[in-house]
């Protein structure tokens, strides 16, 4: 088995709604107006090897996207530890030049390329600044990166709006690799793309992936295209995991009842037409989780115990590691 | 088999910009009989929105239909003035948009939209009105419709606000729903749910709908029929087994072929290589013929449809066989 590149141990994030500070004072004074904490992570623990990609899945809300940013050391977190290669750190301000080993490939390249620059600039500029590149060479370099990412030489003196969506995100690509990173976080990279574009990138992703070798953390909605993508799944509910094995395993024999509903749910090529009644139920606002287990009011086996005790995650199975409260969940689900 | 009760025949909308003539809708015949779901899928740039904007009668400068007709009920809608179009659109053809934000006004209540719409088109008093809109509500599967009622749209999420736009839109008893890309912004298990309460209404009401979308595999659950766009034109078109099952045209079969849960996870993709065209430079002939792995010259010719069966018709010079 490859080595650790990246954990996570018990990494949580908070958000206090409305917390301005004029509020935080009165607050201060005024003890029973307690403001809103929203926990956007909840404990959060995993691990990711070298080469390998794992995928973090969950409806809107679920807090995926706070989870990225923390990995990527763009967000301090609330509590818990991160590790990169066995060194724990919080931002990466401190040392800069091993901000560029985690970088992120973001859900819209138009609002994440500066406009103002060519590509040759944006591709280059880190790199050159933290001299892992002469500038003298510079230009060669970012030709080669462009040329990885499928990208004519000449689109170093173009901008980003003259590029289509998919040649965009491209560039964001590019401009992930230009400064050699051992880890890449994509966060929705192919959520705005047509299909046929969307391939184009996910075959170009996985090119990357067997060349360099290089570790990812994917993250999407998108079952299809994590099912596809990632050798590990998470799947996320209101902050936590509920529900973490191989992609294979997951998708053959999901144990999680949130789970199971989101593949449910999963729209599919098929002729047959759905015809049962779909789970009811919307996400609770992650202001005011349900007590217990988060995913109770909306689950079909939730038992008195559920609403009151938090299900912590088990190992169901080597490396198959789920958070419900119902011991005979799996059979349970099968009687559905 | 009913008779249609709408029908768009030929259909040529064309934007008239300074950059030159783009053609972003060629020649678009197909028909819709009640309680039919008819699908139309295909990428962006493909004109299928435009299509849509088109039926509403919302083509706006410098666009304008240039040849066609659009015809509900036996009454066509093309040469229709303004006030007239404006008697038919939400009382006899509604259309639902992607983003319920921007469709919904954020400074009114659910309950004073929901009068509004009744009271452009009908009199009749709040009391009546009222049992209509929560019955309205009800139908489209919102819990507690009393208290949504009064909700202004930010106190919803997204899945809610939607089916109150869907729930408007049914209000006066359309003949024909256009949606376009409706459930693309909604998690996978709400877009379910959304999807179960349309299919129920159009099945009960026996209306027909036009669902627009890029997403293959949302039709194929909901559509009986679906048409493939590219670049403008039609490609193909079909019932959804004739589709997803036996697509003949070589551009459906790529699409088809590139979602990502009909291939072996972890190959690659069978993707499509190139981009699509620009509509400003388009030929005569087929517009997918310089991506198409089986053009041959003849594709630069204007491609004549081919009708494979009762219900499926195919634009291509090279077709799979069965």
């Amino acid at each position: 088995m490859n080595e650790m590149i990246f954990e996570a141990k018990g990494l949580s994030r908070s958000f206090t709604v409305g917390g301005s500070p004029i509020r935080e004072f009165a607050n201060h004074f005024l003890r029973d107006r307690q403001p809103t904490v929203l926990r956007a992570v909840d404990n959060v623990s995993l691990t990711l090897r070298e080469g390998e990609t794992l995928g973090v899945v969950g409806e809107s809300g679920c807090g995926k996207s706070t989870l990225a940013r923390m990995i990527a050391g763009i967000l301090p977190a609330s509590s818990g530890e991160r590790c990169f290669r066995g060194e724990a750190y919080d931002s990466f301000l401190a040392r800069k030049r091993d901000a560029l080993k985690i970088q992120m490939v973001f859900q819209d390249p138009l609002s994440s390329l500066n406009p103002r620059l060519r590509v040759g600039e944006i591709v280059g500029e880190a790199a050159v600044l933290h001299r892992l590149v002469p500038r003298s060479k510079a230009k060669d370099y970012v030709v080669d990166i462009l040329a990885r990412v499928g990208l004519p030489a000449d689109s170093i003196n173009r901008y980003p709006h003259q590029f289509s969506g998919g040649q965009r995100q491209r560039v964001g690509i590019a401009r992930a690799l230009a400064v050699k990173p051992h880890m890449l976080i994509c966060d929705e990279a192919v959520a705005a793309l047509d299909v046929s574009v969307q391939a184009q990138i996910i075959n170009l992703l996985m090119d990357i992936k067997r060349d360099s070798g290089l570790a990812m953390i994917f993250i999407s909605h998108d079952l299809g295209v994590i099912r596809h993508l990632c050798d590990r799944v998470a799947v996320m509910y209101l902050g936590r995991i509920v529900e973490l094995a191989e992609t294979k395993q997951l998708f053959a024999s999901p144990t999680h009842p949130y789970t199971r509903m989101l593949l449910d749910g999963m729209p599919k090529i098929s002729l047959q037409r759905r015809r049962f009644m779909p789970i009811q139920g919307e996400i609770p606002s992650p202001l005011h989780p349900p007590l217990g287990c988060h995913f109770h009011p909306r689950c079909q086996i939730a038992t008195e115990h559920c609403s009151r005790v938090r299900p912590e995650l088990r190992q169901i199975a080597p490396g198959h590691v789920h958070a419900c409260l119902n011991i005979e969940c799996r059979s349970a689900l099968g009687e559905m | 088999m009913t008779e249609p009760f709408f029908q768009v025949d030929g259909l040529n909308t064309w934007f008239f910009t300074r950059q030159g003539m783009v053609k972003s809708v060629r020649d678009i015949s197909f028909d819709l009989t009640r309680g039919e779901v008819l699908g139309i899928v295909g990428e962006s740039g493909s004109g299928k929105s435009v299509t849509g904007m088109s039926i509403m009668g919302q083509i706006d400068e410098p666009g304008r239909i240039v040849s066609g007709s659009i015809t509900l009920n036996g009454e066509e809608l093309t040469t229709l003035d303004f006030e007239e179009m404006r008697r038919y659109r939400g009382r006899r053809i509604a259309m639902i948009f992607q983003n319920p934000l921007m469709t919904l006004n954020p400074l009114m209540r659910v309950r004073d939209q929901m009068y509004e719409a009744i009271g452009a088109h009908e009199d009749g008093s709040r009391r009546k009105m009222h049992d209509r809109c929560i019955e309205a509500l009800k139908a489209v599967g919102i819990p507690s419709p009393e208290e949504r009622f009064n909700a202004y749209p930010h106190e919803m999420s997204g899945g809610m606000r939607q089916r109150v736009v869907i729930a408007i839109a049914l209000l006066l008893g359309p003949d024909l729903i256009i949606a376009d890309e409706p459930t693309t912004a909604l998690d996978v298990t709400i877009q379910a749910q959304i999807i179960y309460q349309i299919r129920r209404q159009i099945d009960e009401r026996g209306l027909g709908m036009i669902w627009i979308t890029h997403d293959l595999s949302t039709l194929s659950e909901l559509a009986d029929r679906i048409m493939v766009m590219y670049a403008g034109a039609m490609m193909e078109i079909g019932t959804t087994q004739e589709i997803i099952g036996s697509a003949r045209h070589p551009y459906t079969r790529k699409l088809l072929d590139s979602v990502p849960s009909r291939n072996t996870p972890g190959e690659k993709l069978k993707q499509i290589p190139g981009n699509m065209p620009s509509l400003l430079a388009l030929g005569k002939g087929c517009p997918f013929a310089s991506r198409c792995e089986r053009a041959t010259e003849i594709c630069g010719e204007p491609v004549p449809a081919t009708q494979l069966s009762g219900t499926h018709r195919i634009w291509c010079y090279h077709p799979f066989e069965d």
